[in-house]
């Protein structure tokens, strides 16, 4: 089973990655760019894992270990069940 | 399968396609071409600078390893020796430069560890176009960025360098790295073989298809279509490279291997062929055997991989379990690949079959050395032609213009990314003369400085390489340290263009000229030559990595005024000279006339009386002047230290004020004392038969120089301060 | 008295942190290799500076899973003395053993250079020796070393008192030029409620040799030594 889990800052904690990105396209002349906030993309790939299962693991390692809860948030998808 | 095009894609001539032939009895496989490609590319082999290479000195007290191995190794005393060496990685920092440089930095460090030294020191020359133009700002901030993340991230402190810029660098950055390690005399190691029946291991990351002719790239010049050569650059992973340092540290400490050899440029090919040569036998490996990191690689893949942090061990079959245990606990696969035999032959099987079988002398040893033809060029342009430029009713314009110079400002912005302090070893940190080094247990301290100048060099190759080894070791000389060891690195283009070729063997020449003059052996260094685009080279630029040696280091000088009242000294003597200056190029825009005259015995009396003026402890500070000329080393002097100084200076020479203020003439040190030592200072020299005179005194808060009663400079320390700091940030401010 | 220098994969400045102890201040200092389980009998735990894991993930986030982490963590909560450096710091914080987050420095550069640090609070077990509102001259070297904790966090930092050091210019003050990496409060160094965990981005052990340009960090080392010896005396006594 392959899931993509999506890691970012929580909005209230300043980005200035994505800050530093979002100048750099005003720059460039893309003047309709708002806001940007850089974040991490996990893809993982599960054995023999049901989708229940799937459902209490992922949100667990996310928590634990990819993401640090007092300034990341993070959402997650199944992308392919096989 | 081999035909004339497949040959010259694989950048061999016919005629030494033809010689293979005849060395291995029948024609090559396209792995085997592949191998002897990368084997006798200008990279590995030196086939064009190996003649004139030959005339460096080499011997000399102190050297247990001179040019040969992966690196040099020079006795210090107390049962310790310094392991050093420089590379360059300029075309791949062209192509991509973070991974680039970085890479650059891995691989120097496993030239040191791979010889049993733990690197504790890095520095790097590095050359940019101008920086108005952004994509040159854009290559040295990933090129420094590069630096940065590899060397902080395994724990070696960078502690200095040179950052230079011209237009003849916009298209080829050059990026040397050089490398310092201090290990135990008796415990070096070399790329060995031992007896047949020894085990070869394989350790490290995995193999991939990174950097596939990486050793050709380095061999070709750039073209219209660089851009598709993006995928040749490696990616560097520092944290396996430090778990890699650790562990083969260990097991060599405890004796634990017969040989080793860093897979660097042409990875498994470059290491088995090398290992086997050296010890005269042969080596017989299985590709099935070496972990992979990507599927259906071909054995031509496996062989030319560059893939980064990879070391290639000989042990014998009763160490290899502690070997491997060792590994596991740094979390390093150590794999059993295959064997050393007699023979003399590199023979590679995969799935079942041998698909390489050819004699290693001949992948090692033959390539054929070239003389290459060499003509003097059509004087260089305006070298004949050089004019003085008009005087100046004062300089102070001129001097603010100068020292904003991005070559000879403020190169914090650089340095502050590099982690200069790690291993607790730096006593002097970047921005001195040289770089200063404790060895932890005793007095002594090493000391690195690294120099180079393409501009004298294009106008006068041997002037300027005599000049660059010159003022490294006047360089060493400031902070009190002997000479002990070189190691170079030369950059220049084409070397099958005739002018090309002339440039590179006075280079040599004047390089072998200085280096017997003061005494200090070649170690080994680096030569890369196709550094043009588009048919246009770069200026011949040689780099020089200079070692030291500091007796004592409460002894230890740095270059800036201590305080007001004590004398400035000027050791040797002002010339009329202001060819190939940084003035007439910042403020004239000209880049005529020769480089400054050089007297290697003169020069060498200088060096002698300012540490022996050191070891006596007669001075207050010593600043050398080059780049830039007495005025800018005169302001340096104000404001490097902590404070700012001023000094009021008198100058009497009967010549040319700009020539007297920015004249790069050689064999100059500035110094300071206090009045008491003045006499013995003055003694010191007559006895050294050097020339030493007062020229002012520390004071004030203004950099003032008066000549023959006429006042040139009047500016305020933290004015000139101001404009050497924010030259460079200037660019990077958004 | 006993010091345990933690040693992870990456790590760098272990053999300097040991040197200081060992060779500086003449302590009994050894390494504790992170896959293992016993402290050795230390009286203080050090999690030196460096690039554990490479950082990969984020700073501290692998290492803190580390075999020996979980010995730590019960030698900090029966209340063993435990000092994290740079890197260190990252990993108590991951752990959870002092409050907040480091994220990248403000102008998104590694910074090496010296900063000034004023002492906030002299009466922890890491800063004894030290004088209330003194300045020390110390080194950092990081690329993650802005410090970010939740406001409510922050409060209860400040109230009871657990910021240990503050950036500050060279005399003290406290400004936003000193603040170089842009760390909330201009926060350097913070300790734990039980008072025995403190974690700290500048690098003391670069610090305790004049030779080296300054030994200012000597007096954190030198307070963490007093406070053991007092402790042993005091176990002594009762004894």
């Amino acid at each position: 089973m392959k899931v993509r889990i999506l890691v970012s800052f929580k909005d209230s904690v300043l980005d200035p990655q994505g800050q530093t990105v979002k100048n750099a396209l005003h720059t460039l002349g893309y003047g309709a760019i708002k806001d940007v906030r850089q974040g991490k993309v996990f893809e993982i790939d599960l054995e023999a894992v049901s989708r229940q299962e799937a459902q209490a693991l992922i949100p667990e390692i996310a928590d634990r270990v990819l993401a640090n809860p007092i300034i990341e948030k993070f959402s997650w998808q199944i992308l392919d069940e096989t | 399968m081999i035909d004339e095009k497949t040959i010259r894609d694989h950048n061999l001539t016919p005629e030494e396609y033809g010689q293979i032939v005849r060395l291995v009895g029948r024609d090559l496989n396209l792995t085997e071409l592949g191998i002897f490609s990368v084997m006798w590319s200008e990279h590995c082999s030196y086939k064009s600078s190996r003649v004139h290479l030959k005339k460096l000195p080499t011997q000399g007290r102190g050297v247990i390893q001179g040019p040969g191995e992966n690196a040099g190794v020079i006795d210090i005393g107390d049962g310790l020796a310094v392991v050093f060496k420089i590379e360059s990685h300029n075309h791949p920092s062209f192509i991509e430069p973070f991974q680039g440089a970085a890479t650059g930095v891995g691989g120097i460090l496993r030239d040191i560890f791979t010889m049993g030294a733990r690197p504790i020191a890095l520095l790097d020359s590095l050359r940019f176009g101008p920086l108005t133009n952004p994509r040159n700002r854009a290559i040295m901030e990933g090129v420094v960025s590069g630096i940065s993340s590899y060397g902080n991230s395994i724990g070696v402190p960078t502690v200095g360098g040179e950052v230079y810029f011209d237009e003849g660098y916009s298209l080829n950055p050059l990026v040397n790295v050089f490398c310092l390690g201090i290990a135990e005399k008796d415990k070096i190691f070399y790329a060995r073989a031992g007896e047949a029946g020894n085990a070869v291991l394989y350790v490290g990351s995995k193999t991939g298809r990174d950097g596939i002719h990486g050793a050709t790239m380095a061999s070709a010049e750039f073209g219209e279509e660089t851009e598709h050569k993006r995928p040749n650059v490696q990616v560097g992973d520092p944290f396996k490279e430090k778990l890699l340092l650790e562990a083969c540290l260990e097991v060599m400490n405890r004796n634990l291997i017969v040989g080793i050899q860093d897979m660097g440029a042409a990875g498994l090919t470059c290491s088995t062929t090398e290992i086997a040569a050296k010890s005269r036998k042969g080596i017989a490996i299985d590709l099935d055997l070496v972990p992979q990191r990507e599927e259906g690689m071909t054995p031509y893949e496996t062989m030319l991989s560059e893939s980064q942090e990879r070391m290639l061990i000989v042990a014998e079959p009763e160490k290899v379990k502690e070997v491997r245990d060792i590994f596991a606990r740094w979390d390093l696969d150590a794999i059993p690949i295959g064997e050393i035999r007699e023979g003399g032959r590199l023979v590679v099987r995969s799935r079942g079959e041998v698909v390489v079988d050819v004699p290693v002398e001949a992948v090692v040893d033959l390539c054929p050395a070239y003389r290459r033809k060499s003509v003097k060029p059509v004087a260089a342009e305006g070298a004949a032609g050089f004019e003085w430029p008009p005087l100046l009713p004062d300089y102070n314009e001129a001097l603010l213009k100068t020292i904003a110079s991005p070559t000879l400002a403020d190169k914090e912005w650089v340095f502050r990314q590099y982690d200069h302090m790690v291993l607790v070893n730096t006593v002097l940190l970047p921005g001195s003369d040289a770089a200063v080094l404790r060895i932890k247990g005793g007095n002594k301290a090493l000391a690195v400085t690294l120099d180079g100048n393409g501009h004298y060099a294009s106008q006068d190759p041997r002037t300027g390489a005599r000049i660059a080894v010159s003022e490294a070791c006047r360089n060493l000389s400031c902070v009190g340290a002997e000479p002990v060891g070189v190691t170079n690195c030369l950059n220049f283009g084409n070397p099958e263009k005739p002018e090309i070729m002339w440039q590179f063997a006075e280079t040599v020449e004047g390089m072998a000229e200085a280096c017997r003059a003061f005494s200090i052996p070649v170690t080994g260094g680096n030569v890369s030559f196709y550094n043009d685009t588009e048919g246009l080279s770069i200026l011949p630029t040689p780099v020089l990595g200079i070692v030291g040696l500091i007796e004592d280091i409460s002894k230890l000088q740095s270059p800036f005024f201590k305080k007001e009242g004590d004398l400035i000294v000027l050791l040797g003597k002002n010339k009329e000279e202001l060819g190939a200056s940084e003035y007439l190029r910042v403020v004239f825009g000209r880049k005529q006339g020769f480089p400054p005259e050089i007297g290697l015995e003169e020069e060498k009396r200088i060096q002698e009386l300012c540490r022996e003026a050191i070891s006596l402890r007669l001075l207050r500070s010593a600043h050398d002047v080059s780049d830039g000329g007495l005025a800018v080393s005169l302001a340096e002097c104000c404001f490097l230290g902590p404070r700012r100084m001023g000094c009021l200076i008198d100058l009497q020479d009967e010549i040319r004020s700009d020539a007297l203020l920015f004249g790069e003439t050689q064999s100059r040190i500035i110094v300071t004392a206090v009045v008491e030592d003045l006499e013995a200072l003055l003694a010191l020299a007559r006895k050294h038969r050097a020339a030493a005179s007062v020229i002012g005194k520390v004071g004030g808060d203004s950099i003032v120089i008066r000549g023959r009663g006429k006042e040139l400079v009047s500016l305020a320390t933290e004015k000139i301060h101001g404009v050497w700091k924010n030259s460079i940030p200037a660019f990077y401010k958004t | 008295m006993k010091f345990g220098v933690v040693v992870f994969p990456g790590s760098n400045c272990d053999r300097d942190t040991l040197y200081a102890l060992k060779d500086v201040l003449g302590q009994d200092a050894f390494f504790l290799w992170h896959k293992d389980h016993d402290l050795r009998g230390a009286d203080a735990i050090v999690l030196p500076g460096g690039f554990a894991y490479g950082d990969y993930l984020r700073v501290g986030a692998i290492a803190r899973f580390s075999p020996l982490m979980s010995e730590v963590k019960e030698f900090a909560d029966r209340g063993g003395m435990v000092l994290g450096i740079c890197n260190g710091f990252q990993v108590l914080l991951e752990m959870g053993l002092v409050e907040g987050v480091m994220i990248r420095n403000r102008h998104l550069k590694f910074l090496c250079q010296h900063v000034h640090i004023r002492v906030e609070n002299e009466r922890t077990a890491f800063t004894n020796k030290a004088r209330k509102s003194q300045v020390l001259r110390l080194p950092i070297a990081h690329f993650d070393g802005n410090y970010f904790a939740p406001a409510e966090t922050l409060k209860a930092l400040e109230r009871e008192g657990r910021v240990v050091f503050r950036y500050t210019d060279e005399n003290g003050n406290v400004t936003e030029e000193a603040n170089v990496n842009g760390s909330l409060h201009s926060i350097a160094g913070i300790v734990n409620r039980a008072g025995n965990v403190m974690g700290l981005m500048p690098h003391p052990e670069r610090a305790s040799e004049e030779l080296l340009g300054g030994a200012d960090g000597r007096v954190i080392l030198e307070s963490m030594i007093e406070t053991l010896k007092a402790r042993e005396t005091s176990k002594k006594k009762r004894s």
